[in-house]
């Protein structure tokens, strides 16, 4: 594939915001407190709330696939555009994700301003190529994790709910065929970008994504879908499912999901934390799909798997950030002793191992991140990623607690919810991709 | 763009130097940690093909001197320069034997000294030398601002007195940067360091350590009675400047930690490979796609040790690449070091542990690696000195806050 004009996505991006009510980006402060609690509701109802029908079109040849290159030079430096946009994001992140994440936790949702405007921002569409309707001239994981880390910098649940719909977007990109590529993908680009959510993750026991319990049996010239999901981003909301199952005769692989279909319920499934992405459960009682359901093959869904782990350790390193820059400003101005508590080695070389673990594995991760733009092999460094994030991430978050002692544990400070999020990290399979 | 690949440019002298560092170094490892302070004369041969290659620019500027800052301002790209390709020559050579890669004529840590803060007069001068460095007293040993060396200045020289322990390559290197003071009661500022040829009267190795690990290198006792140093032989400024404290000979550090930490990476690579190919033969595969915990406990160990030893590899890269791109580095020097050395500890103990008697036995080299790997996480600053660096910079703490 041709390399197209390397200035794309962060002006693209820039753009769109401008185009967009910018003004209105610190308002939506205010937004933010007016998502109404709801609760989580017993039981499972029919799913598809919106009831969005995706009309089919196209073939089923293989879909456009974007681009990848290498470089030669060891560079720690973002590119221009990547920086633009982290920028961008970090900011929308600080202003309106961090002082809205208590009543979105609250509200066991993110607000539906908070949605629009990432999906105003094109978030959906930035690992998307521009033939497909998408920002990308270049897929880049890198920018995916930079933008995962910057969003997870402001709040992790409002992070993963923002991030659902892309997860969706950038699989059906990356391993659709061109039928579902022209069918789905539009409704990405346009105004309204439909909830949707990747579902992988099963509630049970060492929970192997290569060993399925979701099945999907041969029958009238289809599959028949049956199975449990949990972990799934905003459920009730979903337009749209890619849910990994074991394809018969195929081996675990994604199946396109239209909720509204018949046999398919949800239910609120709150977890300890990540609680404004909407956990929900999913359940699949013979659901009747169709041939063309299938979304690539039994190796793109092991490269999914790989790619939404490698988007989780981008999250751990956004809000490891966060919770490190709030002990360094609280140990310096808390007094025991009649000094800092900073002045002690036990509380300073605490802060220094947070500093030092947080380096290591945000290094790791864009390692990985970047080997898979260059169309290297990154299945090692994606696993150590997972393993640093999952280990030191937790690590940095209950550090983040003990540095403030009795105050930590408590909700006058957003340790605690740091502490909630982080452990997701490890747990969570699948819900966001890069 | 991020990339932390190894830098294209470098990658057939890595692979050279790892042929290297096979057959010259991991061939004598055994051989060396049985026969102390024998002199390991393989590296002769070595040495000098290490001289060829950095006269006929194949070396990529790596080694001992590779440390210096050139002036090259006019150059606005990402670099990847003689930091870069020194790490990563470490690293391989450490994979063959640390204590070898110490004993390398003319590679010893004072030839990194003289290459950071000599002038240009001096670097030429001393060119040809195998410079060990001296800091630690008896008296103390991470508090270098204690130094009790004098240096006292007569005429147009200065007189040394004091004892230096823990001095690698003391014994074979043909000169030592001494640290000494010209004024106690000045403080750090007073802190200077000398190169001091062996061949002058007045310096004499008093003996050698027996030791826990890397017994191919030699550690020496030196001491210096009246010895008459040329004041043309002080590196950096001659004058006590109070304003400017410690920092100059301290910078030294910034170039030869995250070097260190590549001796600790290299050595527990060294570690990794084998342990993984043991277990391999004991049918243990490792699974990057499955869950660690749905794994052996074997695996899921290599897993963790190999996480951080990822973690601990780019740290070290990446305090590379910025003395390299020239951004102040001290602190991922630090980082590099304090995580690198612990890891670097910890995965060569474990890889015993995996390995049971086999590992614990002189039959494999893991027992030595195991041994090697302390010492690491101990000179150029200990783990607590890293944590301490680290914990500064970040809370923004002097040294009399955080002690």
């Amino acid at each position: 594939m041709a390399r197209t004009d390397p200035m794309g996505v962060g002006l693209k991006v820039l753009n769109r915001i401008a185009q967009s009510t910018v003004i209105d980006r610190l308002g939506l402060r205010d937004a933010a407190e007016k998502a109404v609690y709801h609760g989580a509701k017993n039981g499972f109802r029919a799913a598809g709330a919106a009831q969005r029908r995706f009309a089919k079109v196209g073939g089923p040849g293989q879909g456009a696939r974007p681009s990848t290159h290498a470089t030669g030079v060891f560079d720690l430096n973002p590119t221009e555009d990547q920086q633009m946009m982290v920028e961008v994001i970090e900011e929308f992140a600080r202003e309106v994700l961090r002082p809205g994440a208590e009543s979105a936790e609250a509200a066991n949702d993110t607000p539906k301003e908070v949605l629009s405007q990432t999906a105003e921002f094109g978030l959906s569409l930035i690992n998307i190529p521009e033939e497909l309707g998408g920002l990308s001239p270049d897929r880049s994981a890198v920018t995916g994790v930079l933008v995962a880390e910057a969003l997870a910098g402001g709040d992790m649940g409002q992070a993963v709910a923002c991030l659902a719909p892309s997860a969706v977007a950038t699989a059906i990109s990356l391993w659709g065929t061109e039928g579902q590529q022209q069918t789905y993908l539009p409704a990405f680009g346009g105004d309204d970008v439909p909830a949707a959510a990747l579902a992988v993750a099963e509630p049970r026991m060492l929970f192997d994504p290569l060993a399925l319990q979701t099945r999907a049996t041969r029958a009238n010239g289809g599959y028949v879908l049956t199975g449990l999901k949990s972990g799934v981003v905003r459920g009730g909301e979903a337009e749209l499912l890619v849910v990994a199952a074991d394809v018969d005769g195929r081996g675990p692989s994604m199946v396109l999901v239209e909720p509204a279909a018949e046999g398919v319920s949800i239910a609120d499934d709150p977890g300890m934390g990540l609680r404004a992405a909407g956990l929900s459960r999913l359940k699949l009682e013979h659901v009747q799909i169709t041939e063309d359901a299938i979304l690539g093959t039994p190796d793109d869904y092991r490269e999914m798997i790989r790619l939404s782990r490698l988007a989780w350790a981008g999250l751990a390193l956004g809000t490891a950030k966060t919770t490190l820059e709030y002990v360094k400003e609280y140990v310096p101005t808390r007094e025991a002793f009649g000094e800092p508590i900073a002045h002690r080695q036990a509380v300073a070389f605490t802060v220094a191992d947070m500093a030092i673990e947080l380096e290591g594995m945000r290094l790791t991760t864009l390692r990985a991140a970047s080997r898979v733009d260059q169309g290297l092999d990154a299945r090692r460094e994606i696993a150590l990623a997972r393993k640093l994030t999952a280990e030191y991430g937790m690590k940095i978050g209950t550090d983040g607690v003990q540095m403030l002692g009795g105050h930590g544990f408590v909700k006058e400070h957003p340790v605690e919810r740091w502490y909630r999020d982080l452990r997701a990290i490890g747990v969570m399979e699948g819900a966001v991709l890069v | 763009m991020i990339n932390l690949e190894t830098p294209k440019k470098y990658r057939g002298f890595v692979k050279q130097v790892h042929e290297v560092a096979e057959n010259f170094l991991r061939s004598n490892s055994r051989k060396y940690d049985l026969a102390e302070h024998a002199y390991p004369k393989e590296l002769d041969l070595l040495a000098s093909l290490v001289d060829g290659m950095n006269e006929s620019g194949q070396s990529q500027g790596a080694g001992a001197a590779g440390v210096r800052v050139k002036d090259d301002a006019k150059d606005t790209g990402v670099k990847n320069g003689t930091n870069m390709s020194s790490v990563l020559s470490v690293i391989e050579m450490c994979w063959g034997d640390v204590g070898l890669l110490l004993s390398m004529p003319r590679q010893g840590l004072g030839n990194s000294a003289i290459a950071s803060v000599a002038n240009d007069e001096q670097l030429e001068r001393f060119k040809d030398t195998w410079a060990a460095m001296a800091i630690t007293e008896p008296s103390f040993g991470s508090d270098s601002a204690a130094i009790s060396t004098t240096a006292v200045k007569d005429g147009d020289a200065y007189i040394l007195n004091g004892e230096k322990i823990f001095v690698t390559s003391g014994d074979r290197a043909d000169s030592v940067v001494v640290w000494a003071t010209l004024d106690k009661s000045k403080g750090r500022a007073a802190i200077k360091s000398f190169v001091v040829p062996k061949s002058l009267p007045g310096i004499r190795v008093e003996r050698l350590e027996h030791k826990l690990g890397i017994r191919a290198s030699d550690t020496a006792v030196i001491v210096l009675d009246n010895c008459r140093v040329p004041a043309e032989n002080l590196l950096g400024d001659p004058e006590i400047d109070t304003s400017k404290g410690f920092a100059g000979a301290m910078a030294t550090f910034d170039n030869t930690r995250p070097l260190v930490a590549g001796m600790a990476v290299g050595c527990a690579r060294a570690a990794l490979e084998l342990t993984r190919e043991l277990l391999e033969e004991a049918g243990v595969e490792i699974d990057y796609d499955r869950p660690a915990q749905s794994q052996s406990a074997a695996a899921a160990t290599f897993l963790q040790m190999e996480a951080d030893w990822e973690a601990a590899h780019l740290l070290t890269l990446s305090a590379a690449w910025m003395a390299d791109n020239r951004q102040p580095n001290s602190l991922e020097a630090s980082m590099a070091k304090a995580k690198a050395g612990r890891v670097g500890n910890q995965i060569t103990l474990r890889c015993v542990e995996l390995a049971s008697t086999l590992g614990y036995s002189e039959t494999e080299l893991l027992e030595k690696w195991s041994r090697d790997s302390k010492i690491l996480d101990i000179f150029e600053g200990t783990q607590q000195i890293q944590q301490l660096i680290v914990a500064r910079r970040i809370l923004g703490l002097t040294s009399s806050q955080l002690k």
